[in-house]
């Protein structure tokens, strides 16, 4: 993936990208900032066509968005206008789902989420963190293949953060659903990866791959007990270690 | 100058005698009375309701004060109404002299009176006492030595007034006036004027209510109330209706489209700087004077306004939102009504309350060149006959007609956008 930037510049955001996921995977990306994290996420929702290679997601190539793959932002991006129960029977609405259908599924859904009590409220009198959660409702109620994550919980406060961990994972393990999920969190990286991709900037690139019993543990105990561990605590100096020196790479090569 | 310093003096007054009342009356309690910063702090900052009244009521005040109003209990000093006299010394052309006085009735506005009856005064000498009548805030001229003995001889002239000697061109105060010599020797009278406003200036609150309830009762020239502001109210609703409905979806055109902007970018850019009221010229030899002038301006004045405000609404819509109705499966067609339009409402509705506003303005000032009816219309006819109190009632009832759509239209917005702001 090659960036034109105005002046004649042109800036590679991605190289020799390839990467096989198989279903059902959790895979968290993680990489300095500039490392094209988000570049990624959008070719593989469709947002941007790649310069070269392809997408593919059950045999077909991917060319645009599409409700086989559902996106939870950073911001939750959820449409003020409506009320959570319209916004989670969004996409079943768009495809033409009987009413009562569709109130069945939001129902459920907002019982997964822990929200049962405020689906008639507007989402502006929700908190963040309930926010997030409707923006997860809704993309489950599509029903999609692979789910994209956008650092979901970066705008969250650190004690939302952890809650709203748990159920990501209660919900990966109890949809058995692909999810990619992009952070800046090493922390979270770690716990919501049975994959972990860190990626390195200039060109992006993948830089290391890693596979991690972490989500598994986090599904069945206290995402706290598995952040005490020792070996929890290694991997995450190495990786933060790796981390602190691609960016410092960064830094001495502007100056 | 005395205006203003007076309405200084009682702003100033009243913020002091409010800060000494109310400043152990309002309770301590609540979050703002506990903030230390207030200075630069805007959310500490709210219109104190107190300070609201008092400003409208001096504003009555004033008024009422400057025009011997009933409702105000003092009054600046009026203009003189009564009787007055002054004397004045004739000298005939073998230098001899004699006085005679003037009698003056000063009648007040609007009142018919007669001279002063002077048939039982002792007349003596060969200057004879003079009667006369002048309205208040006018000015009277007499010629004084015209019943004088051998008055009309050349040579005889009045030389002074009250004792004081006079020449011509030049005054003397007397009481409850000023006595002018014209150049041709005349003498002419101008009683006080006092500092109050003559109604056909500025006429007093009352007698503006009582001219409401006359017209709206009467109408004003075969016209009622209801409908010259109807009327005014027609041509705007139907003007700004018509504006929206080319202007929305032009506006959306153009915020979804490259070929739409590219076509109609300069055209809107350079409509919009351009004022409504700039049009009439055109639009009269165009369309002219009758309800298509009105209406067409209308249109125009409405429409750069919602097409900027639209297209403003349809670039606002944060992408991620609309990644997100794709993500789910929506089509175009799907977004544009679920996610762009709603998105793009509380820029239309602010675009709303401008595009109103602009249009109320501009309904007036056309109807203020040509109209049958409206509410323009009756203030420039009003004006016309001089009847000052039509046309302050007309710009009142302008006033609270806008200020009345504008309420309407926030109420509108908190009811049909309430999301706006909380994204």
């Amino acid at each position: 993936m090659t960036f034109s930037l105005p002046g004649g510049n042109s800036i590679e955001a991605l190289k020799d990208v390839s990467l096989d996921l198989a279903e059902g995977e959790l895979m968290s990306v993680l990489g300095p900032s500039g490392c094209g994290k988000t570049t990624l996420l959008n070719i593989v929702a469709g947002f941007l066509a790649p310069t070269g290679g392809q997408v593919i997601l059950n045999g077909q190539e991917v060319t645009g968005p599409g409700p086989e793959r559902g996106m939870v932002f950073q911001q939750g991006a959820l449409f003020e206008w409506m009320t959570v129960r319209k916004n989670v029977g969004f996409g079943p609405a768009m495809k033409g789902v009987a009413a009562p259908k569709i109130k069945q599924r939001v129902d459920e859904l907002l019982e997964i989420v822990g929200l049962h009590d405020f689906g008639e409220k507007a989402v502006y009198e929700l908190s963040g963190g309930m926010q997030q959660r409707v923006a997860l409702a809704r993309c489950l109620a599509n029903d999609p293949d692979v789910i994209l994550m956008d650092e979901p919980l970066g705008a969250l406060d650190a004690l939302t953060r952890e809650k709203m961990q748990g159920l990501v994972l209660k919900l990966w393990k109890e949809t058995g659903k692909t999810i990619i999920l992009i952070t800046h969190s090493v922390e979270e990286a770690l716990l919501l990866g049975e994959r972990l991709l860190v990626m390195a900037p200039r060109p992006g690139r993948i830089h290391k791959e890693y596979r991690l019993p972490f989500a598994e543990m986090g599904v069945a105990t206290d995402l706290r007990d598995v952040k005490k561990r020792q070996d929890y605590g290694d991997k995450r100096e190495e990786i933060l270690e790796m981390i602190w020196e691609m960016e410092e790479e960064i830094m001495g090569r502007k100056e | 100058m005395l205006i203003l310093a007076i309405y200084v003096s009682i702003f100033a007054v009243a913020y002091g005698l409010y800060g000494l009342v109310a400043g152990r009356m309002v309770s301590r309690d609540g979050i703002t009375a506990r903030k230390t910063v207030t200075f630069g702090d805007e959310s500490a900052v709210t219109p104190n309701r107190a300070a609201s009244v008092i400003s409208i009521v001096a504003i009555f005040l004033i008024w009422g004060a400057f025009t011997n109003s009933k409702i105000t209990p003092v009054h600046v000093p009026g203009p003189f109404v009564g009787d007055t006299s002054f004397t004045y010394t004739a000298t005939n052309p073998q230098n001899q002299s004699d006085d005679a006085t003037v009698y003056i009735r000063v009648r007040p506005v609007g009142e018919e009176t007669k001279k002063p009856d002077i048939s039982n005064k002792p007349q003596t000498g060969f200057a004879k006492d003079d009667a006369m009548k002048v309205g208040a805030w006018r000015s009277g001229l007499i010629r004084a030595q015209n019943n004088d003995e051998g008055g009309k001889v050349k040579g005889y002239r009045v030389t002074a007034i009250n004792g004081q000697p006079i020449a011509p061109k030049q005054s003397v105060e007397v009481a409850d006036g000023v006595v002018n010599m014209t150049a041709k020797g005349s003498l002419s009278f101008v009683p006080d004027k006092g500092w109050q406003m003559e109604p056909i200036w500025l006429p007093s609150p009352e007698a503006v209510v009582s001219r409401f309830i006359e017209i709206s009762r009467d109408g004003y020239q075969n016209v009622t109330l209801l409908e010259n502001v109807g009327w005014s109210l027609f041509r705007v609703i139907v003007g700004f209706i018509l504006g929206s409905v080319v202007g929305i979806p032009l506006g959306y055109a153009m915020g979804l489209n490259n070929w739409f902007r590219g076509w109609f970018d300069p055209i809107v850019e350079f409509m919009r700087p351009i004022p409504p009221l700039a049009l009439i010229p055109l639009i009269i030899i165009w369309f002219g004077i009758w309800e298509q002038g009105k209406i067409s301006l209308l249109f125009l004045a409405a429409l750069w306004i919602m097409t900027i405000s639209s297209r403003a609404g349809v670039s606002g819509v944060n992408i991620a939102k609309v990644h997100a109705a794709y993500s789910l499966g929506a089509s175009k067609f799907q977004i544009l009504v679920h996610v762009i339009i709603p998105n793009s409402l509380p820029e239309i509705f602010t675009g709303a309350r401008v595009a109103m506003g602009v249009c109320w303005g501009t309904v007036v000032a056309a109807e203020l060149v040509a109209a049958e009816k409206g509410a323009g219309k009756m203030i420039i006819a009003a004006s016309k006959f001089q009847q000052t109190d039509i046309v302050i009632m007309g710009i009142i009832l302008i006033g609270v007609i806008g200020y009345g759509i504008d309420i309407l239209m926030r109420m509108a917005e908190k009811t049909l956008v309430p999301w706006k702001g909380k994204s």
